[in-house]
C-alpha cells in the first residue's frame, strides 16, 4: 500500500470503511499498480480477501507485494487471501473436461450467458466459517480485471449481473467492500466497455481513474489519478467530491503531488 | 519466516508453476538472488540455459528477440512466458522480417522451435532465415571460449545513434550458444546443416485442417482451437512445462506465429467491421497466454491490425500482450516524400511494455525510432 495513497483518500488499514464498492479505472495507461495498493491494503487491514486475478499471474502479484510489504503466499496458507489465477486456471479448463462447473467455465461455451459458476466461487471463498473464530475484519473481494471478461466472450450484461450478484453478497450481506478494475477504451469505440464503465461508475462509492498525461510520455510524471467520492455514506456530507493529482511510479511507491508541482518542475 | 523464504529461492517469477502439481519448481523466471547470473552457476536450483539471460531489473529470463536493437527497447530482450505482439506494416514487407530473426536467433541458441503459419509451409520459412555472421577465423571451431575472441567484425556498421553509443562491438565468434544475441546477414540464408541440426514443430494450417472436421466446443475458430491444441500437446509431450521431470536439459520453445488474424485462419475480424467471432482472436490470445505463463517458451505473433476495422479489437488484442510492437512503412504513403524521413524505410512503434514483478517497466526514454532495411541488415534508429 502506498501511504501517500491512502492519506489522499483519507484512511488507514484500521479504519477502512465498509460496505463500499471501488471502481479502478485506467484510461490510456496502466492502472494495475492500484490494484496492487488495495490488495496490500486489505492484506494488511486483517481482512480476508478473495482476489479474482485475471490477468496476471499469481508470481507476479506476491512479488510486487513483497515490495510493498505483504506476502501473498503466507496469507494464502493462513486462509487469508483466496485467490484463482485466471491464466493458469484457463488452461486448466480449456484442455481438460471438468466435471463440475469450473468458475472459468464461461471458456469453454460459444456464448456465455451468466457468471455464475464464478459468483458461487466468491461466495464460497468468502462466506464465514463457524469453525474459525472471527480471525478476519470483513470480507472484500478484488477483481483484476473486468474488462478481460469482455474479450472473453461474456456480455457486459452479464459482467454487470456478476458485479450485482457480489455486492449484495458482499457488500451489503456480509458488510464487505469491493474493488473491480475496469479500463477506458476512450476513443476506440468499445461499446460494450463504456456500458460496464458507465453502468459501475453508477453504483460506485469510490472511483480512482488513473490517466496518461495528456501532453503524452513524460519520465518524470507517469499519469493523473482523479478521486471521486460518490454517495457519501452519511448523509450530512458533501454530495461529491473529486480530486486531481498527479502520480510517479516508482519501485516500491507511487509519489503523488499536485499537478504541476512534479519534484521535476520545481 | 518460512513462507519468506521459499518465495526467495527460485520459486519467484511471473506464474510459473506447473499446471501438474511437481515438486520441483521448474520456474522460468529466477529471482535475481545472490547467487543467479547469467552465466553457469552451479549454486542456483535452475541450470541456465542457453540463449537466455536474466533481466537486470526484476530478475526475469530473458531471450533475445534477434534484432539486439530491439532487445534494448524492450528493456534487455523478450521475457520468458510472454507474447510479443508485431503489428504489422501495410504491405507485409517488415514484419516477416523480424519473425525471421527471432526463429533464427532461435536456432542458433539450440532453442526448440515451433511456426504456425497459415499461408506458408513453415519449412519453406526455415529455408529462408538469414544467415548469422561469422568471424571467418571462427567458422570451424564450435569451443564456447568465446570471451579470448576479441576481433569485431569490419563491417558490422549497428548504428545506435543515441546515447547508448557504447554498445560493445559483440564478437561475432562461433556459432555457441552463450551469447545473447547475434547478428545477422539478411542476404544471405541460412546454412543447412544449422537448420538440421535444429529441432522444429510446423503447423501449418491447410494441412491440420484437412485431417478433422469435427465441430468443437466454444467460439473458438477452428484455426484457432487446432493451433491451441498443437502448442498445447507440444508443450506438455516435450516438458517444457516441467511434467516431465526427467528431461535433463531444461530448453525454451520459440512460438511463431504469422498473420494471425487474417481471413486465411478462417476469422473474419479483418473483413466486416461487426463480425461473428469476434472473441475469438480474443480468447485465443487469453488461453495463449495462460499456456505461456505456465512453460519455457516465448511467442511472437505478426498481426495484421490494419486490416482490423474495429478499434475495439485492437484495443483489446493490445490489452491481452504483453508486449506490443507497430511497424508503420512509408511505402506508399505521404511520408514517403518526406525529407525527414529520407534514410528511412520506416517507424517503429512500442506501444506497450509489460510490467512484470513490477510497478515500474522500462521504458524508454527515445520515443521516435525509425528502421531501415539495408543490405545486410535491419537496423533501428532514433
Amino acid at each position: 500500500m502506498f501511504p501517500e495513497l491512502n492519506n489522499l483518500l483519507n484512511t488507514t488499514p484500521d479504519r477502512a470503511e465498509q460496505g463500499k464498492l471501488t471502481l479502478l479505472c485506467d484510461a490510456k495507461t496502466d492502472g494495475s499498480f492500484l490494484v496492487h495498493h488495495f490488495l496490500s491494503f486489505y492484506l494488511r487491514a486483517n481482512c480476508k480477501v478473495c482476489f479474482v486475478a485475471l490477468i496476471q499471474s499469481f508470481s507476479h502479484y506476491n512479488i510486487v507485494g513483497q515490495k510493498l510489504g505483504v506476502s501473498l503466499t503466507t496469507a494464502r496458507e493462513r486462509g487469508q487471501l483466496v485467490l484463482l489465477e485466471g491464466l493458469k486456471s484457463s488452461v486448466d479448463v480449456f484442455f481438460r473436461a471438468q466435471e463440475e462447473p469450473h468458475p472459468l467455465q464461461f471458456l469453454r461455451e460459444a456464448n456465455a450467458e451468466t457468471l455464475q459458476p464464478l459468483y458461487e466461487f466468491v461466495q464460497e471463498a468468502l462466506k464465514p466459517v463457524d469453525s474459525e473464530e472471527a480471525v478476519w475484519r470483513y470480507p472484500v473481494l478484488l477483481v483484476d480485471d473486468l474488462s478481460v471478461l469482455l474479450s472473453l466472450g461474456v456480455g457486459a450484461v452479464a459482467v454487470l449481473d456478476f458485479v450485482h450478484y457480489c455486492r449484495a453478497t458482499v457488500c451489503w450481506k456480509l458488510k464487505g467492500s469491493m474493488v473491480a478494475l475496469v479500463h477506458d477504451t476512450g476513443d476506440a469505440e468499445d461499446e460494450e466497455n463504456d456500458i460496464l464503465l458507465n453502468g459501475l461508475s453508477h453504483q460506485s462509492h469510490l472511483i480512482l481513474r488513473a490517466e496518461g498525461l495528456v501532453t503524452g510520455f513524460c519520465r518524470d510524471v507517469h499519469g493523473q489519478l482523479t478521486i471521486l467520492w460518490r454517495r457519501p455514506l452519511q448523509p450530512t456530507a458533501q454530495r461529491e467530491q473529486s480530486l486531481t493529482y498527479q502520480y510517479k511510479i516508482q519501485d516500491k511507491n507511487v509519489s503523488f503531488f499536485a499537478r504541476g508541482m512534479s519534484p521535476a518542475v520545481l | 519466516m518460512a513462507a519468506v523464504e521459499t518465495c526467495g529461492t527460485g520459486a519467484g517469477g511471473t506464474g510459473f508453476m506447473a499446471a501438474a502439481t511437481s515438486k520441483n519448481n521448474v520456474t522460468g523466471f529466477q529471482r535475481k538472488g545472490p547467487r543467479a547470473g547469467g552465466t553457469d552457476s552451479s549454486g542456483s536450483r535452475l541450470v541456465s540455459i542457453a540463449g537466455t539471460r536474466p533481466s537486470v531489473r526484476n530478475g526475469q529470463l530473458l531471450v533475445s528477440t534477434g534484432l539486439p536493437a530491439l532487445d534494448q527497447l524492450l528493456g534487455g530482450g523478450l521475457a520468458v512466458g510472454t507474447v510479443l505482439l508485431i503489428e504489422e506494416d501495410k504491405y507485409n514487407i517488415y514484419s516477416p522480417l523480424l519473425f525471421k530473426y527471432f526463429l533464427a536467433e532461435g536456432i542458433i541458441s539450440r532453442h526448440t522451435l515451433l511456426v504456425a503459419s497459415a499461408k506458408e509451409d513453415p519449412a519453406d520459412i526455415l529455408q529462408e532465415l538469414p544467415a548469422p555472421f561469422l568471424d571467418d577465423n571462427c567458422k570451424k571451431e564450435f569451443d564456447e571460449d568465446t570471451c579470448n575472441h576479441k576481433t569485431p567484425e569490419p563491417n558490422i556498421e549497428m548504428k545506435i545513434a543515441w546515447r547508448y553509443q557504447l554498445l560493445p562491438k559483440m564478437e561475432a565468434g562461433p556459432v555457441s550458444s552463450s551469447r545473447f544475441g547475434h547478428y545477422y546477414d539478411v542476404s544471405k540464408r541460412i546454412p543447412q546443416e544449422l537448420l538440421e541440426a535444429s529441432k522444429w514443430h510446423g503447423f501449418f494450417l491447410p494441412e491440420k485442417l484437412s485431417l478433422s472436421l469435427k465441430v468443437e466446443h466454444c467460439s473458438l475458430t477452428h484455426g484457432y482451437l487446432k493451433l491451441l491444441n498443437f502448442i498445447q500437446s507440444i508443450i506438455y509431450e516435450e516438458g517444457f512445462d516441467g511434467s516431465n521431470p526427467q528431461k535433463k536439459q531444461k530448453n525454451i520453445l520459440r512460438i511463431g506465429i504469422q498473420n494471425l488474424g487474417s481471413p486465411l485462419w478462417g476469422d473474419d475480424i479483418c473483413c466486416t467491421e461487426n463480425c461473428n467471432n469476434s472473441h475469438s482472436l480474443t480468447k485465443f490470445l487469453y488461453v495463449l497466454r495462460g499456456l505461456l505463463r505456465t512453460s519455457l517458451s516465448a511467442c511472437v505473433i505478426t498481426v495484421p491490425s490494419h486490416l482490423i476495422q474495429n478499434k475495439a479489437v485492437i484495443a483489446r488484442v493490445t490489452n491481452l500482450s504483453d508486449t506490443v510492437v507497430g511497424l508503420e512503412s512509408f511505402i506508399g504513403s505521404e511520408k514517403e516524400t518526406n525529407p525527414l524521413y529520407k534514410d528511412y524505410h520506416g517507424l517503429i512503434h512500442i506501444r506497450q511494455i509489460p510490467r512484470l514483478n513490477n510497478l515500474t517497466c522500462d521504458v524508454s526514454d527515445v520515443k521516435d525510432l525509425g528502421f531501415k532495411l539495408k543490405r545486410k541488415q535491419f537496423t533501428i534508429e532514433h
